[in-house]
C-alpha cells in the first residue's frame, strides 16, 4: 500500500543552484583569457530536503517522496527491524530511489518480503539490503537517499549514492 | 550492505563524440550497442545541440530513454595510444534487442582494462614465461621462440599427437571467425591436431550431433519466430536469465500477443514464474519431470500426436525420408535413423508410460501436446517453436534426447516456416570458420582423459579454464598440475642454462611423464597456474571481431580501444606461433615440415578475416558488414544488391534439408529408444547420495566470471557461489543463509553458499557453475555419451555444512529471485 502525502520540496535550494549558475557563466564572460577558473565543484550540490516527520511513518507503509526533485520520485520507509544504514531512533527508516537503474519504469514495494518490484523487466531490489539488486538487469543496486532527522523529528534528504535513473547528474543541472 | 559507486554525474557525450558498432560479447543473443569515444579534455553540454543526443539533458529522461546511461556503461580506455572517454550503451535501433541492456552486457565498459580508473588491472600486458621460480615478463620473441622449440620437438620426435590442444570455438569474446579461423588454420591445416578438445567439453566435437544427422542445423529460425507462434516449447533453458534480451525482447511480445508457453525442466526457474507474470498462469505449462527423463516425455508427446493425426502429412511426405531406416545405429550413431513410421517403432511411448518416469501427470503430457499440436478449433495447424538448451545437451542420453525432441518438430512441419523452428538457445555466439576437423574423427578423443592416462606432452590451451569448466575437474587438476609442477621443477634446475639446454630439461621432463603448457588468455586463469608460457590475448573491441547470434545475425563489432598493453588477436598469436614453428623447424632441418606453416603473414585481424571467412564467403568484407550496422545480416548470406548483403531469415524454407549432407535432402526422424541413465555411474551415484546437484546459470554471472571475479558490483552480490536450497533441508541440516556448505561425492568436492529458494524441490539443490570460488564440476563424474558428450547436469552428492555465514555472505539480501507485483 502507498501513501500519496506530498513532500517539502526544498524549492530555495534548487533556487540557488540556479542563480550559481548563472553567475558563474557571466563571470567567465569577462575573465581575460588565460585566466579560466573552474565553474561549480567536484562533486554536484545536494539540496537538504525535509522529507516527513518521523511520527508521520507507518510501519512497512512506504511513503511517497520525491528528492532531490520533484522529477525524482522515491519511497520513505520505516521498515519496522534495524538495517545498516537505517536512520532515526530504531535505525529503520530508509529511503530509495523507485525508478528502476535499468529501464526507468516505476518500482513497486511489496510489503510482503520489503522489495521493490520492477512490472517492465522483474527486477527486484532489497530495502533491507541498501536496495541490493536481489535479482534482475539493472547494473547499479538501488540509489539511496542519505537522511538526516533532528531534534524535532524531522526526517531531510541530503544525498544520493548512486546516479538516478533518466539523469546524467543526480541535481538536475541547466 | 549493498555496493554504491557513488557516482553523481557523468560526462555528457558530445554531439561530435565518434560511434561505434558493438556486439554485445557475451551471449549468443548478441544484443547491439553503441560505444562512443571522445577526447579526455571535452565535454558535451546538457543543450540539445551540445550532445550526441539532441537532447535536453537538463531535464529528467524518461522510461526507456535512448539518452541515459549509467556508471557502468562508462570508463576511460586508451585509443589509438591516447586516453578517451568511453560510453557503451544499448543501441535503440538494433533489431535484436531494441535499446535493452542486460546485467551482463551494460557492464562492458567497466568491464574494459583501464588504467586511469583501474578496472580490471587482472588483464595480461605482457608474455610471461616461468623462469627462476616465478612468471617472468618477457617479449613475444622470448616466449614465442620458447613454444615452438619446445612443441617443434616433441611433435617431431613423437607425433603431432603428443601434442595437446584446448581451443575456444565460439563468437563473441576473444572467439569469432578471425580467432577461430587462426587457431583452426595453425593446428587443422598447418598441423593435422585430433587430441583437442572444445572449452566446455573433453572432445572435440558437436554437442548436437543428433539433429545435425538429422538434416536439421541448431540454429534455424529467426527471433521473431518467437511472436509469430502460437506456442513456445522450452527445454532445459532459462532464458529470462541466460537469453536475457531474446527473452524479453521476443518472447514475451509473443507470450502478450497470446502464445502459450510449455516449459520442461525439473526446476521452478525465473523463466517460469516470469512467464506466468507476462502470459497469466493459465497460458504457462511447467512439466518438472524427474531429472534426465526429457526423452520419455518427448517420446510420448509424440506418440500423442501422431495417434491423433495431428502430424504435418504434407511436410513428412514431401520433406522427411519415408523409406525405413536410412542410417543404423553404430559406435559414431548412437541411434537408427529414418522415416516416422521407422522412428515410432522405437519411440512409441504412452502417456502413463511416461508419467510414471517422469513423474509429471498423464493430463499434463497430454495438456502440452495438445499445446504443441492441436489444430486450432478452425481446423488449422498450429505454430509451435522449440528451443532447448543445456538442460538437455548437457543431459542424460544426448544425442537421443535432441533427437526426440528434434522429431516432434519434423512430425508436426515447424521447421524453416514463420512461427516455427527447432533451435538450440545457445550459450556465447557463433563464430565458427575453420578447416575440415574431419581427421579428428567420431568418436572423437576424450581429452581429459587421454591427459589423465599420462599421455600428450605439450598442451595449447586457448581462452579455456578447465578447472573451473570441466566435468571430472578435482582428477583432472591435480594429475594436470603434477605433470606440469614436474616441467616446473626442470626448470628451474636448468635456471642459467642456454635455451638449447633448457629445451633439453623440458623435453627431458616430458619424457618422464611431464607436460609443458602454453595458456593463451586474456587473464592468468586457474589453470594458467600451471602453464610455462603465458600468451596475452585481447578481447572482442580491442579488436575488430566477428560472430553471428542464435538468428544466425553476423555482425562486425568495432574496435573502439587498443589492446591491453602488448596484448594481442588470438589470431594474430597463432600465426605469430605458426611463424615461429616454420623458423624453428627449418632451423633442424625439417625444411617439408616447415613448409606447411607458410601463409601467415597477417598484419591485422581482418587480414586473418580474408584469409578465412571470406575465402569462403566471397560478398562479405568487414566494409560491407559494418555498413550493415548492429542488424547486420543473417547468414547463410545470399548475395550483395542494392549496396547491401542480402541474408536468409530462416533455414529450411523450401522444405529441403541438408545438415546430414545427404544428396535426397531429406529430413530423417531419430529411434530414440529410451534407456535410462545413459552415462556410466550415473545410476549408482543417484542411489549413494541424499541430493541431486543442478548445475545451473544465473544472469549476473558472465561463464566463469573470468572478468566478474573483479567486477565489485558482481562479487558484492554473490562473493560465493550460490546453492539454491529448499528452506525445509535447510532447518533439517542447520544451515542458515549464507552459510558456507560443502558438497561431497566419490568424485570430489566443491564449496558455496547456501541460499535459500522456497521454490526448490526437496534433496534437490541448484549450484551455478564454473565459479571461481567453488567448481561445480570437481563433483561431476566422467561419464559421457557414446560421442564424448559430458553429462554435467547429473550429479549426486551429500552436504555438510562447513562454516557459518562469513562478515560477506551475511551482507547480502536472500529474498526470493521471483518479482512480486
Amino acid at each position: 500500500m502507498k501513501c500519496n502525502r506530498m513532500v517539502d520540496a526544498g524549492r530555495r535550494q534548487f533556487l540557488r543552484g540556479g542563480i550559481v549558475g548563472a553567475a558563474g557563466a557571466a563571470a567567465a564572460t569577462v575573465l581575460p583569457a588565460g585566466q579560466a577558473k573552474a565553474q561549480g565543484l567536484a562533486r554536484v550540490d545536494y539540496p537538504s530536503n525535509r522529507l516527513a516527520n518521523i511520527a508521520d511513518l507507518v510501519v512497512n507503509e512506504p511513503m511517497d517522496i520525491e528528492y532531490p526533485d520533484a522529477d525524482s520520485p522515491g519511497i520513505l520507509i520505516k521498515l519496522g527491524e534495524t538495517v545498516e544504514g537505517g536512520a532515526g531512533p530504531d535505525g529503520d527508516i530508509v529511503a530509495y530511489s523507485v525508478l528502476c537503474p535499468h529501464k526507468g519504469w516505476m518500482l513497486s514495494y511489496n510489503a510482503g518480503d520489503k522489495t521493490l518490484n520492477c512490472p517492465g523487466h522483474h527486477s527486484r531490489f532489497d530495502c533491507e539490503a541498501g536496495g541490493q539488486q536481489t535479482w534482475g538487469h539493472a547494473t547499479n543496486n538501488l540509489p539511496q537517499f542519505a537522511l538526516r532527522i533532528d531534534d524535532q523529528g524531522d526526517i531531510h534528504a541530503e544525498g544520493v549514492d548512486e546516479l538516478i535513473y533518466g539523469r546524467l547528474s543526480n541535481v538536475l543541472e541547466s | 550492505m549493498a555496493y554504491k559507486r557513488h557516482t553523481d554525474r557523468l560526462p555528457i557525450i558530445p554531439a561530435d563524440a565518434k560511434e561505434q558498432n558493438v556486439t554485445c560479447h557475451y551471449c549468443i543473443v548478441g544484443c547491439g550497442y553503441k560505444a562512443y569515444t571522445w577526447p579526455l579534455n571535452k565535454q558535451g553540454g546538457t543543450a540539445p545541440s551540445e550532445n550526441k543526443f539532441g537532447e535536453d539533458l537538463s531535464q529528467q529522461q524518461f522510461q526507456d530513454a535512448e539518452a541515459w546511461y549509467t556508471s557502468s556503461m562508462y570508463n576511460i580506455v586508451k585509443q589509438d595510444g591516447k586516453d578517451v572517454h568511453l560510453v557503451v550503451k544499448p543501441d535503440v535501433d538494433c533489431v535484436v534487442n531494441s535499446g535493452l541492456g542486460s546485467i551482463r552486457g551494460a557492464r562492458m565498459a567497466e568491464n574494459r582494462p583501464s588504467k586511469v580508473t583501474g578496472t580490471q588491472q587482472q588483464r595480461l600486458t605482457d608474455p610471461m614465461v616461468w623462469r627462476n621460480g616465478v612468471w617472468q615478463p618477457t617479449s613475444w620473441d622470448d616466449a614465442m621462440d620458447l613454444v615452438a622449440r619446445v612443441t617443434a620437438r616433441v611433435v617431431t620426435e613423437g607425433s603431432e599427437d603428443d601434442l595437446v590442444v584446448s581451443m575456444f570455438d565460439h563468437g563473441g569474446s576473444a572467439g569469432g571467425y578471425e580467432n577461430t579461423w587462426g587457431t583452426g588454420k595453425l593446428y587443422f591445416e598447418s598441423m593435422k591436431v585430433k587430441n583437442c578438445r572444445i572449452h566446455n567439453r573433453p572432445a572435440y566435437n558437436s554437442e548436437v550431433h543428433s539433429t545435425r544427422d538429422m538434416g536439421v542445423g541448431e540454429l534455424n529460425y529467426a527471433y521473431e519466430d518467437y511472436t509469430l507462434t502460437d506456442t513456445i516449447f522450452m527445454v532445459g533453458a532459462n532464458s529470462m536469465e541466460t537469453q536475457t534480451n531474446l527473452y524479453l525482447n521476443h518472447m514475451v511480445p509473443g507470450l502478450q500477443g497470446g502464445a502459450k508457453m510449455v516449459v520442461v525442466d525439473p526446476r521452478r526457474t525465473l523463466t517460469v514464474h516470469s512467464s506466468e507474470q507476462f502470459a497469466g498462469a493459465e497460458n504457462v505449462l511447467h512439466l518438472a519431470i524427474n531429472e534426465g527423463t526429457d526423452m520419455a516425455l518427448f517420446n510420448a508427446i509424440l506418440t500423442h500426436i501422431v495417434d491423433n493425426g495431428w502430424g504435418d502429412a504434407d511436410f513428412i511426405a514431401n520433406s522427411t525420408f519415408l523409406d525405413g531406416e536410412a542410417v543404423a545405429q553404430d559406435s559414431a550413431v548412437p541411434a537408427g535413423l529414418g522415416s516416422l513410421e521407422y522412428a515410432m517403432q522405437t519411440c512409441r511411448t504412452s502417456l502413463d508410460e511416461a508419467a510414471d518416469i517422469c513423474g509429471v501427470s498423464a493430463v499434463d503430457i497430454q495438456k502440452a501436446a495438445e499445446w504443441i499440436a492441436m489444430p486450432h478449433d478452425d481446423g488449422s495447424r498450429r505454430k509451435c517453436v522449440t528451443c532447448y538448451e543445456k538442460g538437455i545437451i548437457w543431459g542424460n542420453d544426448n544425442y537421443r534426447t535432441i533427437g526426440a525432441l528434434v522429431n516432434i518438430a519434423l512430425a508436426t512441419g515447424n521447421v524453416g516456416r514463420e512461427g516455427g523452428g527447432v533451435c538450440r538457445l545457445g550459450g556465447h555466439q557463433e563464430g565458427y570458420y575453420r578447416p575440415n576437423e574431419g581427421h579428428v574423427g567420431r568418436p572423437a578423443e576424450y581429452v581429459d582423459q587421454f591427459l589423465i592416462r599420462g599421455l600428450g606432452g605439450v598442451h595449447h590451451i586457448w581462452a579455456c579454464d578447465h578447472y573451473k569448466t570441466t566435468l571430472n575437474a578435482a582428477e583432472f587438476k591435480r594429475v594436470h598440475k603434477r605433470r606440469s609442477d614436474m616441467v616446473k621443477d626442470a626448470i628451474d634446475a636448468a635456471a642459467g642454462g642456454t635455451r638449447e639446454q633448457m629445451v633439453d630439461a623440458i623435453v627431458g621432463a616430458i619424457n618422464a611423464g611431464g607436460l609443458f603448457v602454453v595458456d593463451v588468455d586474456i587473464i592468468h586463469s586457474q589453470i594458467g597456474q600451471n602453464a610455462h608460457v603465458i600468451l596475452p590475448a585481447c578481447e572482442s573491441n580491442e579488436m575488430n571481431l566477428t560472430s553471428m547470434n542464435g538468428e544466425r545475425r553476423m555482425r562486425l563489432s568495432e574496435k573502439y580501444m587498443d589492446p591491453y598493453g602488448n596484448s594481442k588477436p588470438d589470431c594474430l598469436i597463432a600465426a605469430e606461433m605458426a611463424q615461429n614453428m616454420e623458423r624453428v623447424l627449418r632451423d633442424m632441418g625439417e625444411d617439408a615440415y616447415a613448409d606447411q606453416f607458410k601463409g601467415y603473414d597477417w598484419e591485422t585481424e581482418e587480414d586473418a578475416f580474408m584469409d578465412g571467412y571470406n575465402a569462403g564467403n566471397p560478398e562479405v568484407t568487414y566494409d560491407r558488414l559494418r555498413a550493415m550496422g548492429n542488424n547486420g545480416v543473417q547468414e547463410p548470406v545470399a548475395g550483395f544488391e542494392n549496396g547491401e548483403l542480402v541474408g536468409t531469415k530462416r533455414l529450411y524454407a523450401d522444405g529441403t534439408f541438408d545438415r546430414h549432407g545427404r544428396d535426397d535432402k531429406k529430413a530423417l526422424f531419430c529411434a530414440a529408444g529410451w534407456r535410462g541413465w545413459q552415462a556410466a555411474g550415473k545410476a549408482r551415484e543417484q542411489a549413494a547420495h541424499k541430493f541431486w546437484i543442478n548445475n545451473v546459470r544465473a544472469n549476473i554471472f558472465w561463464q566463469n566470471q573470468f572478468l566478474d571475479q573483479k567486477n565489485e558490483f558482481i562479487q558484492d552480490r554473490f562473493p560465493y557461489p550460490f546453492i539454491e536450497m529448499n528452506p525445509d533441508d535447510m532447518v533439517e541440516m542447520d544451515v542458515n543463509p549464507g552459510d558456507l556448505i560443502e558438497i561431497v561425492n566419490d568424485n570430489g568436492a566443491t564449496t558455496g553458499m547456501a541460499y535459500p529458494t522456497s521454490s526448490s524441490k526437496r534433496n534437490q539443490v541448484a549450484m551455478v557453475f564454473g565459479s571461481p570460488a567453488g567448481s561445480q564440476g570437481n563433483v561431476v563424474n566422467p561419464g559421457v555419451n557414446e560421442l564424448v558428450l559430458p553429462d554435467y547436469k547429473h550429479c549426486w552428492g551429500d552436504i555438510r555444512k562447513l562454516s557459518h555465514a562469513t562478515a560477506e555472505t551475511a551482507a547480502i539480501s536472500f529474498k526470493s529471485k521471483e518479482v512480486q507485483l
